[in-house]
């Protein structure tokens, strides 16, 4: 026997928030409907197969003028792996200077994106010292 | 001779700063709080009251030292430099009924020899405060109440101890009080046991605790709450005089007043609670809205509720008998209890200081010091100087010239001056609260939300230890739980 | 330190920032004040993305976002006076305003043609939306909670139980559930979502993160001076609990995500004139103070606003604003239209048009609406919307071209088909 599912999808590419109705056939996709531009059918595509989403989060920065440095992965990654990944993170501790666009971690737990930095973090004396 | 305090509230430091001028005692104070004034001193009306409502037939010790009290606090808000202001009080009345009640306290006015009391038809009062509701018909105006900021007080008072060699134990409990041949020998406290001549149970909500530890078990004390509504400083109508509804016997009725932070106060309300219940400090939807039903007779209109800074509450120490308990114990030899210091309590305050010296003297020869230093001085506070004194300020400490309290103007400088008088008095735990009710920081119309991080960082960077660690308050008050991403490492507290 | 800027630009967020840089671009002398010792305002700690759709087209964190502005700004000529904290602005004329300020370097007095205010807003707290119970470490506004976390390293707890579905609300739930917490729900009063769609499904379907809608808190409780759990109740149709309807959820941590005020105590104090419908100053399209000739204001001190990008452009709009005011020593009188707020609408700003030029109307609609026409009386101006919220804001351009059509008040409306 066939088995047949349909799957809503709320797209998350743009605030517009299109409703998206993927059909499954067998794990197949047989029919998109419900999206408004190309990107949409894209991700409801991908978000019924394996959704993915990018990670943000910290990483602690020793003697830096903030105690963090936020990053994100380069690319999406499978949703099931971000609390993993942010794990991961906790091991890591890095040194200043931090520029935005700098890779933290290259290929992160094999996934195939890296770990980049997207705020700066500069040297300084006091760790905590946001008044200097 | 050495004394021990117990309480470090209004009543306990008032006692230790009479005792401070004595050089024959060496006068011990100690508080289970981190910090001074974290009892019933913390949350109340703040006002000194003219002692006008104090009936001198059925309480004729309370009504001597509230009007005594009264007046000492002319002279201690200038010696201490504590904020205070003194724009006279009205009971305001909206109906015959009331109008009785109000011709009542003008006799004990008269009887207790208070001064300027006076009736207001309807138009004296309008204009004297032209933010009374005008559905008012009469008031009896009282022109020497005033209004401290009582934490500060207690702040002010503590300092002054300190420098006058008073010792602070703060942080710790007492959980004993030691009796040896029907005399009180010394206590025993969480952290250690000291020795004592002299025991002064100054616990406020819970004397009758230490009264018990004492073997005296003829009283208890039980909580009566009030809660309060603030306002930020810009809430309109904002009178210049105190007002307030017709006292009932059971409170002294419903305030609205100007702080001396210039916020508007509204409250409290008086909610009795069993006596096991000394920790209810929290406020009620039920309450709330009664504080608004009675301001919204008092005042032409509510202020708006978005300018509400904070609602809180605090709970009066009621005797079970009625009066306040001030007596020097002969068996157990050496125990004072100063119990059930209910309202007026803090206008009584200084009073009550003078009189358990009274107390002690007739047993005890006193003798006072030849150097006993009378003054102390607040911090200073960058946002109230001229261009020119600050600049000479800055120029010295520029962290006078970081603003890290953006609501109240307070800087970095003023933060740092209170941690380190909180260590003079002998703060251990540097607390977010303590550093609130010395430089008001946190305590504007963001409530923290931008700052308290900030002061945080301070705080951690003078006493070395992780932000996280530092508390509001003390006990599980944490700030937060760790360092972000220890969750991950099951490092958790 | 004593001479005369043509401009001073009182706060170093994106409104600001964005400000500045025009204002340089034009030559005119600007100086940035910021009272924090970084630029950057609230995106810094903003570390999520859906920063920039609209102005660069592409999807960045807070951070990556506002430092494009900072680095364009260090490439200008353009002061900047960082931790100067601004304390009062005086209206000496139109052309001199006086600005008191103190850094560590001192207190002394600014003197400037114009202002641009952009000093953002802040957060209302627990006490402001009237949540009883005890006192008690554990309960954080949103946005401390991530300055705490994303800024400072601090974890704020670790069971945790957010009000309000605004975005905010919903992208501090995902934030925490990140870094390793529990987040026990969203509880919302209203009866739909404030937050955009994706962001329920991305920051609470993802994690299985209930939303509770039509619900409050109405007491915490507390455990030695940390909270220990919230009492949730229903609300009815006016949004008042139901009694017996009360729920315990255990938490630690209650984060306060109630929505932004604008910052506006200094200019109150000048006397410009407020709108209690967006709590902001009431502006013409100049983005200037109707009350107070050269003073204008943009970004989340005029008005909240859903997206970075429309704070940018306010700045912008700003600092053309100011560079035609100093050529012609004012604003231009002009025959003032007032901007009406007609039915279903929240609040419209700007409140006033000149009908000079193109103009940016922000707007909000009073409750959630279907197959409506956003529609401007008198020019005949009609814009179809599917499905609109309150949490949305609308932003429609009128050109000049459409203002000309009619004389008279422009009322704006949404009107169901
Ligand atoms: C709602 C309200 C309104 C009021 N309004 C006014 C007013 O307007 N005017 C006025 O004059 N009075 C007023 N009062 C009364 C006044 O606040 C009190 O009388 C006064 O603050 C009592 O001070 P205290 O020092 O006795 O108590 P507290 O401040 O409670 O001091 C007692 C101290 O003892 C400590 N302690 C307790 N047990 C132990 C222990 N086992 N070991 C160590 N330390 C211990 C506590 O931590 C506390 O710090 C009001 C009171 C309330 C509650
Ligand atoms: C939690 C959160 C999440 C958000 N997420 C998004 C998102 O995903 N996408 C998006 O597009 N937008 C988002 N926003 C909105 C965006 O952050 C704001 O729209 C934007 O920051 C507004 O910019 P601003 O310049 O008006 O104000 P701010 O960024 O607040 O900057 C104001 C500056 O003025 C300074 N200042 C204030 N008073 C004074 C004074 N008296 N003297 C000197 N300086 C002063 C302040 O220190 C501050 O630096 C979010 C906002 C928050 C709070
Ligand atoms: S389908 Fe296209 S238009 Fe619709 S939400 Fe997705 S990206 Fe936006």
């Amino acid at each position: 026997m066939k088995s047949y599912v349909e799957k809503r999808v709320i797209c998350i590419i743009c605030p517009r928030g299109c409703e998206i109705r993927v059909r499954l056939v067998d794990g197949k996709i047989i029919s998109v409907e419900g999206y408004s531009c190309p990107m949409g059918k894209k991700y409801a595509e991908q978000e019924v197969c394996s959704p993915k989403r990018v990670l943000m989060t910290i990483v602690r920065c020793e003697n830096g003028d903030l105690p963090v440095v936020s990053v994100k992965t380069s690319g999406p990654v499978p949703k099931d792996k971000l609390l993993e990944i942010s794990r991961y993170l906790a091991g890591i501790k890095v040194k200043p200077p931090i520029r935005i666009g700098d890779v933290i971690i290259r290929n992160v737990l094999d996934l195939g994106v890296d770990i980049v930095a997207t705020r700066p973090c500069m040297p300084v004396e006091n760790k905590y010292s946001d008044q200097k | 001779m050495r004394v021990g305090i117990i309480g470090a509230g209004i009543v306990g430091l008032s006692i230790a700063r009479w005792l401070s001028r004595y050089e024959n005692i060496e006068v011990h104070v100690i508080d289970k709080n981190p910090d001074v004034g974290w009892g019933v001193t913390k949350a109340n009306t703040s006002i000194i009251h003219p002692c006008h409502e104090e009936d001198p037939d059925k309480h004729p010790l309370r009504m001597r030292l509230c009007l005594e009290g009264h007046d000492l606090w002319y002279e201690w808000v200038r010696e201490l430099d504590i904020p205070s202001r003194w724009p006279g009080e009205i009971i305001v009345a909206f109906n015959d009924e009331e109008i009785h009640v109000l011709k009542h306290y003008l006799s004990l006015a008269v009887r207790n020899k208070v001064p300027g009391v006076k009736l207001l038809d309807k138009e004296e009062l309008l204009s004297i405060e032209p933010k009374i509701n005008p559905s008012a018909i009469m008031g009896l105006y009282a022109p020497s109440a005033g209004s401290i900021d009582p934490i500060q007080a207690a702040i002010a008072i503590a300092e002054n101890c300190a420098d006058n060699n008073v010792y602070f134990h703060l942080g710790e409990k007492v959980i004993d009080v030691i009796i040896r041949d029907r005399r009180v020998v010394g206590v025993v406290t969480s952290e250690k046991v000291y020795d004592f001549d002299i025991v002064i149970n100054a616990a406020g909500l819970y004397a009758d605790e230490i009264s018990r530890m004492a073997g005296i078990n003829d009283y208890y004390i039980f909580p009566r709450r009030g809660q309060y509504i603030l306002y930020d400083s810009t809430a309109e109508p904002k009178p210049e005089k105190i007002i307030h509804t017709t006292p009932t016997p059971k409170t002294k009725g419903v305030y609205v007043l100007k702080t001396t932070d210039d916020t508007l106060l509204i409250g409290p309300t008086a909610e009795d609670l069993s006596p096991d219940k000394k920790n209810e400090l929290r406020t009620t939807r039920e309450g709330i809205n009664y504080l608004l039903r009675n301001a919204e007779k008092l005042l032409p209109r509510l202020p708006p509720r978005n300018l509400v800074i904070k609602t809180f509450a605090g709970l009066r120490p009621e005797p079970s008998t009625g009066s306040f308990i001030i007596r020097f114990h002969e068996d157990p030899w050496g125990f004072i209890d100063v119990a059930g210091i209910r309202s007026p309590g803090l206008t009584a305050a200084p009073a009550i200081g003078k009189y358990v010296v009274e107390l002690i003297h007739k047993h005890i020869d006193l003798k006072p010091k030849n150097k006993w230093k009378r003054y102390r001085k607040g911090i200073v506070r960058i946002k109230d100087l001229g261009v020119e004194d600050r600049n000479k300020l800055i120029t010295k400490n520029p962290s006078y010239g970081r603003i890290i309290c953006q609501c109240r103007g307070v800087s970095e400088a003023e933060i740092i001056e209170a941690i380190n008088r909180m260590k003079k008095i002998g703060v251990k735990e540097i607390t977010l609260d303590g550093i609130k009710f010395r430089t008001h920081t946190m305590y504007g119309r963001c409530q923290g939300s931008f700052c308290r991080v900030l002061v945080s960082l301070i705080i951690s960077r003078y006493v070395g230890i992780k932000p996280w660690e530092i508390t509001f308050r003390g006990g599980n008050s944490f700030y937060g739980i760790g360092e972000v991403k220890s969750l991950f490492k099951e490092v958790i507290r | 330190m004593n001479k005369t800027y043509d401009v001073a630009v009182i706060g170093g967020g994106p409104a600001g920032l964005a400000a500045a840089i025009k204002t340089a671009d034009k030559g005119l002398k600007t100086v940035v004040i910021e009272a924090m010792n970084r630029l950057g305002g609230i995106p810094i700690q903003c570390i999520h993305t859906g920063f920039g759709l609209h102005y660069f087209k592409e999807d960045l964190t807070g951070p990556e976002f506002v430092y494009r502005f900072i680095d364009k700004v260090m490439d200008r000529d353009i002061d900047l006076l960082l931790e100067t904290y601004v304390e009062e602005i005086i209206n000496e004329s139109m052309m001199s305003k006086k600005i008191k300020i103190i850094s560590p370097k001192g207190s002394w007095i600014i003197e400037s043609k114009t202002i641009i205010y952009a000093a953002g807003a802040r957060e209302r707290h627990r006490y402001e939306i009237g949540i009883p119970g005890f006192n008690v470490a554990g309960v954080y506004t949103a946005g401390e909670a991530q300055a705490m976390m994303d800024l400072y390293g601090i974890m704020p707890g670790k069971k945790i139980l957010i009000i309000g579905s605004g975005d905010v609300g919903l992208i501090m739930a995902r934030r925490f559930v990140l870094e390793g917490a529990e987040v026990v729900g969203v509880v919302e009063i209203l009866g739909y979502p404030s937050g955009l769609t994706r962001n329920i499904v991305q920051c609470l379907q993802d994690f299985g993160i209930p939303l509770l809608l039509r619900h409050t808190v109405t007491e915490i409780k507390a455990n030695n001076g940390r909270v220990s759990s919230a009492i949730i109740s229903e609300v009815d149709e006016s949004l008042n609990p139901t009694p017996g309807t009360e729920k315990e959820v255990k938490c630690d941590t209650i984060i306060i995500a109630a929505g932004l005020r604008p910052r506006t105590k200094l200019l109150k104090k000048m006397g410009v004139l407020i709108d209690p419908r967006t709590r902001g100053p009431i502006v013409n399209d100049y983005l200037e103070s109707i009350s107070v000739p050269g003073v204008f204001i943009a970004g989340n001190a005029l008005v909240i606003n859903d997206y970075v990008d429309y704070a940018v452009e306010q700045g912008e709009t700003a600092a053309e604003s100011v560079h035609e005011y100093i050529e012609n020593k004012g604003v231009l009188s002009a025959e003032w239209r007032k901007v009406i707020p007609g039915s279903n609408i929240l609040f419209v700003v700007p409140h006033y048009v000149s009908g000079r030029k193109d103009v940016v109307l922000y707007s909000r609609v009073s409750r959630p609406l279907e197959n409506t026409y956003f529609q401007i009386g008198g020019i005949g101006k009609k814009i179809p919307l599917i499905k609109i919220m309150p949490s949305t804001m609308l932003r429609i351009v009128l050109r000049k071209t459409e203002l000309s059509k009619y004389i008279g008040d422009i009322v704006v409306e949404a009107v169901e088909k």
